[in-house]
């Protein structure tokens, strides 16, 4: 049975050059479409795939990557800024592990790529006056 | 050429005023110089909007039928703690309150998701909010208790009264040690990941007035969305605070008491915050006008980010233990330009203080002046300065 899953692949620093994702192609016959991604060398990376194969092949793709030390997790939520709340402080800005708010040089407002974010969560607590929130 | 305050507020009435945010005012003497822009420019408007906990409000309720004695009894509001130490009808609350059954740091980090600053926000809003009330009933005030919704509008006063806000200058938090730490400047991440700071910087009242040569009791500002007046110093107050050359202090310094009549207020000026593993506060918007009266005074209205300095303190060790310890000394134009060079190391930096929030209340101060709807007051004493040998003292313990 083939199956498909969105999810959300956390990488250490220390293995961000590593070929995980051509390996799950070429060793466990999954296929796999980018919704985005950051990586880049010595830094954390993530990247938010769907991806798709036969169903004992995927949990065994899933298995070798999750021992190689990358974290997966499903993408069920995504976050939200309530923009009537946020007062653009910027305390989100130095926590955020895959760069999605970034302060606009001009009007030093902060800005969201909700392209980059990989809802995690962690803005959720940071923000003071709990402008960012979960939307399952 | 100097300036009355009288001067600047008829021209203010004519409509004639001419008046500049403390950003704008730096190119505007770039290209005039000092002494034209002296003479052209009568007032720079300043703003700052960022967490700052000794905030609160007063309250009175009304007195109920049959009447209850608050004073020495009990009382909430939306659950959290409200002081009852006044008279009958009268409440006190802080912004930094949280209801009893908060879990706190028990659950750690705590969330912190509601507090005094959260009920002012929702007061402010003209939400209305639970009154829960105890007292002992006396022969004049025979009722014990009262569970009631109250609402802004109804209450005979609601002052917002804030014992220290608009700090001159502020640290900048970092973390040397190897855990995270949840601290009332933000989540410091370990091993210097991370910066925070909170001022408005080149923008901020009283570092354009680091002396405090025009702002007085008395002085009539932004406070919260609405007007408000600058009441005594605020507390640890200390104008002898190390200082740069400029005259701009270089640590925390003179702090300001303010007042206002909360109803007149906005709820986007008065935001209750929570700082994760800290607590519940509020982040308050201010904005002070500083009358042109002479070039002195201009000149100093001319601070830019680049010639302020910050202290940048570790807050693993030094800040917790009270040790006066500073690691380095780093420009507001450095802090906001994303990262700061520390030994070498490249530190992201974030604020607490919203920068275009500050910008707002300056060019809405900027408007009132304009359209006439808001005159400078002349301060009626001044606030403690360099030569009142103040200082903020730390606590001696004894038995």
């Amino acid at each position: 049975m083939k199956v498909s899953h969105k999810v959300v692949l956390h990488f250490p620093p220390h293995i961000v050059e590593q070929p995980y994702i051509n390996n799950l192609v070429k060793d466990y016959d999954l296929s796999f479409n980018i919704l985005k991604a950051s990586i880049m060398p010595n830094q954390e990376g993530f990247a938010v795939l769907e991806l798709s194969g036969e169903q004992q092949k995927y949990a065994e793709g899933i298995k070798y990557i999750t021992a190689a030390g990358v974290k997966v997790e499903p993408l069920s939520r995504s976050v939200l800024r309530n923009e009537e709340r946020c007062t653009h402080c910027g305390a989100c800005i130095s926590i955020c592990p895959s760069h999605a708010f970034d302060v606009d040089e001009q009007s030093r407002l902060v800005k969201f790529d909700n392209n980059r974010c990989v809802a995690c969560g962690l803005c959720i607590k940071a923000c003071p006056p709990h402008s960012m929130e979960f939307h399952f | 050429m100097d300036k009355t305050i009288d001067e600047i507020n008829a021209k203010i009435k004519q409509g004639k005023a001419v008046i500049a945010t403390a950003e704008e005012i730096i190119k505007i003497a770039q290209e005039k110089g000092l002494s034209q822009t002296a003479r052209d420019v009568d007032v720079v408007t300043t703003g700052t909007f960022g967490p700052m906990c000794s905030s609160g409000a007063y309250f009175n309720i009304g007195h109920t039928k049959p009447r209850l004695k608050l004073g020495g009894g009990k009382a909430t509001l939306n659950d959290v703690p409200a002081y009852t130490g006044f008279a009958a009808a009268d409440l006190m609350l802080g912004a930094n309150a949280i209801p009893d059954n908060d879990p706190r740091n028990r659950s750690y980090p705590g969330e912190f998701n509601y507090g005094g600053g959260h009920v002012i926000e929702d007061l402010v809003a003209g939400k209305d909010v639970r009154l829960i009330a105890s007292g002992y009933g006396t022969d004049c005030y025979p009722r014990t208790s009262v569970d009631t919704l109250i609402n802004i509008n109804d209450l005979n006063e609601a002052v917002l009264f804030n014992p220290r806000n608009a700090y001159q200058n502020y640290n900048v938090a970092v973390n040397t040690s190897d855990k995270t730490l949840y601290t009332y400047m933000g989540i410091l991440k370990p091993r210097l990941a991370n910066a925070n700071y909170c001022s408005a910087g080149q923008l901020s009242p009283l570092l354009n007035d680091p002396y405090l040569k025009t702002i007085g009791i008395g002085t009539r500002i932004f406070l919260g969305g609405g007007i408000g007046y600058v009441a005594w110093n605020g507390t640890q107050h200390n104008p002898m605070a190390l200082r740069s050359e400029n005259g701009v202090p270089k640590r925390g310094a003179c702090t300001l008491a303010v007042i206002g009549d909360l109803k007149q207020m906005n709820s986007r000026w008065l935001r209750g915050i929570s700082m994760l593993g800290y607590g519940a506060t509020m982040a308050v918007g201010i904005g002070v006008p500083i009358p042109v009266i002479n070039e002195e005074v201009l000149e100093y209205t001319l601070v830019s980010d680049s010639a302020i300095m910050a202290p940048v303190v570790d807050y693993s060790s030094a800040y917790p233990n009270r040790e006066a310890n500073v690691l380095a000394e780093i420009s507001y134009a450095e802090l906001k330009s994303g990262k700061i060079d520390f030994n070498g190391k490249q530190i992201v930096t974030a604020a607490l203080s919203s920068y275009s929030r500050a910008v707002e209340i300056a060019s809405t101060l900027k408007e009132w002046l304009m359209e006439g709807k808001f005159f400078l007051t002349e301060p009626v004493a001044p606030l403690p300065g360099i030569n009142d040998n103040t200082f903020s003292n730390v606590l001696t313990e004894r038995n």
